[in-house]
């Protein structure tokens, strides 16, 4: 899947004049911070937690070959097969042999970022099996034929009357005729039409929030129970999780969903919390009669050698999407690819070539808040900041802004040059914005100037203003 | 087939070992993480909390003295949210005495089932939740495909926390299960303009029957 993260100038200003979806970004990012803080404010181990996950994610990604290993034997020895994909094509491919053997015609999913990063669902279709999505989120941008706008509430852009209207569209063929104008009529409905579809499919599809190394257990967190359906009813379960969801033990495990809901939507706990080990037991009367895990690299282990393994933490929560100013003025979509918000800023570029995304890591004004909210303590600031290094030092950023770089570090570099510039400079530009207290316009700042004002100066440099401020104290 | 997934196997691995500066596997055993993860502190009676915690979720929940009120409850239940009297019940439970009227089948849920009865591992007290562990005697799909789950946990299966559960779990020498669920109230969703609505593809309705100790 190619990312279009090159047009994001342009997704932008859509966005930022879409009003619908600015509401619906006020509403969620509202709702989601507002939340979480209380939780967390009721919670005095959430540091300690915190302090505990990132340790747990550090230990596992320094021993990350020998953990893979022992939760691979366990899966096996469980019954489930464990495959391993460097690629995002080889973790199709893989997908696409094991639906084939087990002559199947159609498919549910469970809500999986994975799957989205690996473009599943389009090589599914192009190779003739049915697809359905049952988280009603993804299951409505489905219908739409849309990408997700935020990982954990794939569909937050979309208002009821969006809604209501693809589901008079979709399943006024399958005999639902009464346009729909209420949320629960609507979810009622969605109900209604997947639960024909979970009895009938051949192979669920979910993700994997976590690996277990000690029981060899995938594990999903829903609110909804779709994806215990998905992996329940159908003959054959798939689950698709990165390489670095593996976690040493139960117990570790628990620390993390811990974190996760107070973090993803201000919840304790999400509703369901599933363990999968294995294939149903020669006894059982359900459950699957195959498990299959895909294991996808596509770029990680890259990521674990250089400066970006610390990205390597994250479990997904959505926390750094709803704390961002970027994220929560653009929504998603304007991210180009399935990643958006701080992490996406950072994913985005290292998965696809940070040659293919220039503009995610610069759209960040490193206020920070991205890290002081992250479950597993990320510093996506300075991420954010090295991969503008690196566009930098690989010649990716645009001349004007190379040529004033280099002029401004020049100047920064000479102590003298730059207070003489400063004593010049500020007093000038304090005269000019005398009278309104900010400049409108700027010579060869317009890029700036155009869309904001910038503050005037005092008068002063700070320089002057500190001696001035040590003269006056005893 | 087998060729190339032994293939993307040794790639991954060896992509990974090159990242963290080895060539070939790591002989030595990897040593854990010393330490335990901070488990939550919270005063007052577990039982009492754990009722608690299902309320705030949603669940709904009625104090019986013993398993010879479940018949009874389950009756008052289904009545009350007008279901059927055919139930789906938990092999584990055939002992129990159910009401004249009542037909009780003992298998893995239908599409048509509208309730159905399960015992559960444990109950967890810190953020309310109860533990049900697959078997031929309890299969997963009861817990999700009926519209109603009706759950009895006994007081003495209530513990503090998750860490209280795998303990349990280990010392009782049961292999792990299929599936292992942890439920917190019947099912949700706030996909369509963050508006709650409940039953959203799991149960409408989770209610709990609490045998006391």
């Amino acid at each position: 899947m190619q990312a279009p993260s090159t047009t994001f100038p342009q997704r932008v200003s859509v966005a930022i004049h879409d009003k619908r979806l600015q509401a619906a970004l006020d509403h969620a990012s509202g709702g989601f911070v507002r939340k979480r803080a209380a939780l967390v404010a009721a919670q005095p181990e959430f540091e300690a937690l915190r302090e505990r996950a990132r340790s747990i994610k550090d230990h596992v990604l320094a021993n990350l070959d020998g953990y893979l290993e022992r939760y691979e034997a366990q899966v096996v020895r469980q019954g489930g097969h464990v495959h391993w994909a460097s690629t995002a094509e080889e973790a199709r491919d893989i997908i696409l042999a094991i639906c084939r053997d087990a002559k199947a015609k159609t498919i549910t999913k469970g809500k999986s970022m994975v799957s989205e990063e690996i473009g599943i669902n389009d090589a599914l279709e192009a190779a003739g099996y049915e697809v359905i999505e049952t988280d009603l989120g993804e299951y409505i941008i489905q219908l739409a034929k849309e990408p997700p706008s935020h990982i954990i509430v794939p569909a937050v852009h979309k208002t009821r009357e969006q809604v209501g209207d693809l589901f008079d569209e979709h399943h006024r063929p399958l005999g639902y005729t009464k346009h729909l104008t209420e949320v629960s009529e609507m979810v009622n409905e969605a109900r209604q039409v997947l639960r024909g579809h979970y009895f009938r499919a051949d192979v669920g599809i979910t993700g994997g929030n976590f690996l277990i190394a000690e029981t060899g257990s995938s594990l999903i967190v829903t609110n909804e129970g779709n994806g215990d359906l998905t992996q329940t009813l159908a003959r054959v379960h798939i689950v698709t999780s990165g390489i670095e969801r593996v976690v040493p033990t139960l117990d570790d495990a628990v620390t993390f969903l811990r974190l996760l809901a107070r973090s993803a939507t201000g919840q304790e706990t999400e509703t369901y919390t599933t363990l999968s080990t294995g294939p149903r037991r020669t006894d059982d009367l359900d459950g699957p009669q195959e498990y299959h895990v895909v294991l996808v690299d596509n770029g990680r282990s890259k990521m674990l050698g250089g400066p970006f393994r610390e990205m390597l933490r994250c479990i997904r929560c959505g926390a750094c999407l709803n704390h961002c100013p970027v994220y929560t003025s653009i929504g998603g979509h304007a991210y180009g690819w399935v990643y958006p918000g701080p992490m996406g800023s950072v994913l985005t570029p290292l998965i696809n070539g940070i040659d293919k995304a220039y503009d995610l890591p610069n759209a960040c004004t490193l206020n920070g808040r991205c890290q002081t909210v992250c479950p597993v303590k990320i510093p996506l600031p300075g991420l954010l900041r090295e991969l503008r290094r690196q566009q930098f030092e690989s010649g990716l950023t645009p001349l004007p802004i190379r040529l004033a770089l280099q002029a401004w570090a020049a100047l920064a570099q000479r102590a003298g040059l730059y207070h003489l510039a400063m004593r010049i400079g500020i007093p000038l530009l304090s005269r000019l914005g005398r009278r309104r207290g900010v400049l409108s316009w700027l010579p060869l700042a317009t890029g700036w100037t155009d869309t904001r004002d910038l503050p005037a100066p005092q008068g002063q440099t700070f320089q002057q203003a500190w001696s001035a401020r040590k003269g006056a104290r005893p | 087939m087998s060729l190339t997934l032994a293939a993307g196997r040794a790639r991954v691995l060896a992509d990974i070992r090159q990242s963290l500066d080895r060539i070939g596997p790591s002989h030595e055993a990897i040593v854990p993480l010393p330490g335990t993860g901070p488990r939550p502190a919270f005063d007052g009676d577990v039982v009492e909390r754990f009722v608690a915690k299902m309320l705030e979720k949603s669940a709904t929940l009625v104090r019986i003295a013993s398993l010879a009120d479940v018949g009874a409850e389950v009756a008052r239940f289904v009545a009350t949210v007008k279901a059927s009297q055919r139930l789906c019940v938990s092999k584990a439970l055939a002992a129990i005495d159910w009401p004249a009227g009542f037909e009780v089948e003992h298998r893995a849920a239908r599409r048509e089932d509208e309730t159905s009865v399960t015992p559960c591992f444990a109950a967890v007290a810190e953020s309310g939740g109860i533990v049900t562990l697959s078997g031929p005697d309890t299969p997963s799909t009861l817990n999700f495909v009926p519209d109603n789950h009706i759950v009895i946990v006994h007081a003495a299966q209530v513990v503090r926390d998750f860490e209280d559960v795998w303990t349990q779990w280990r010392a009782s020498g049961r292999p792990m299960p299929r599936t292992v669920n942890i439920i917190s109230g019947p099912s949700r969703t706030a996909d369509i303009e963050m508006t709650i609505q409940l039953g959203a593809h799991g149960p409408r309705r989770l209610h709990i029957l609490l045998v006391a100790a």
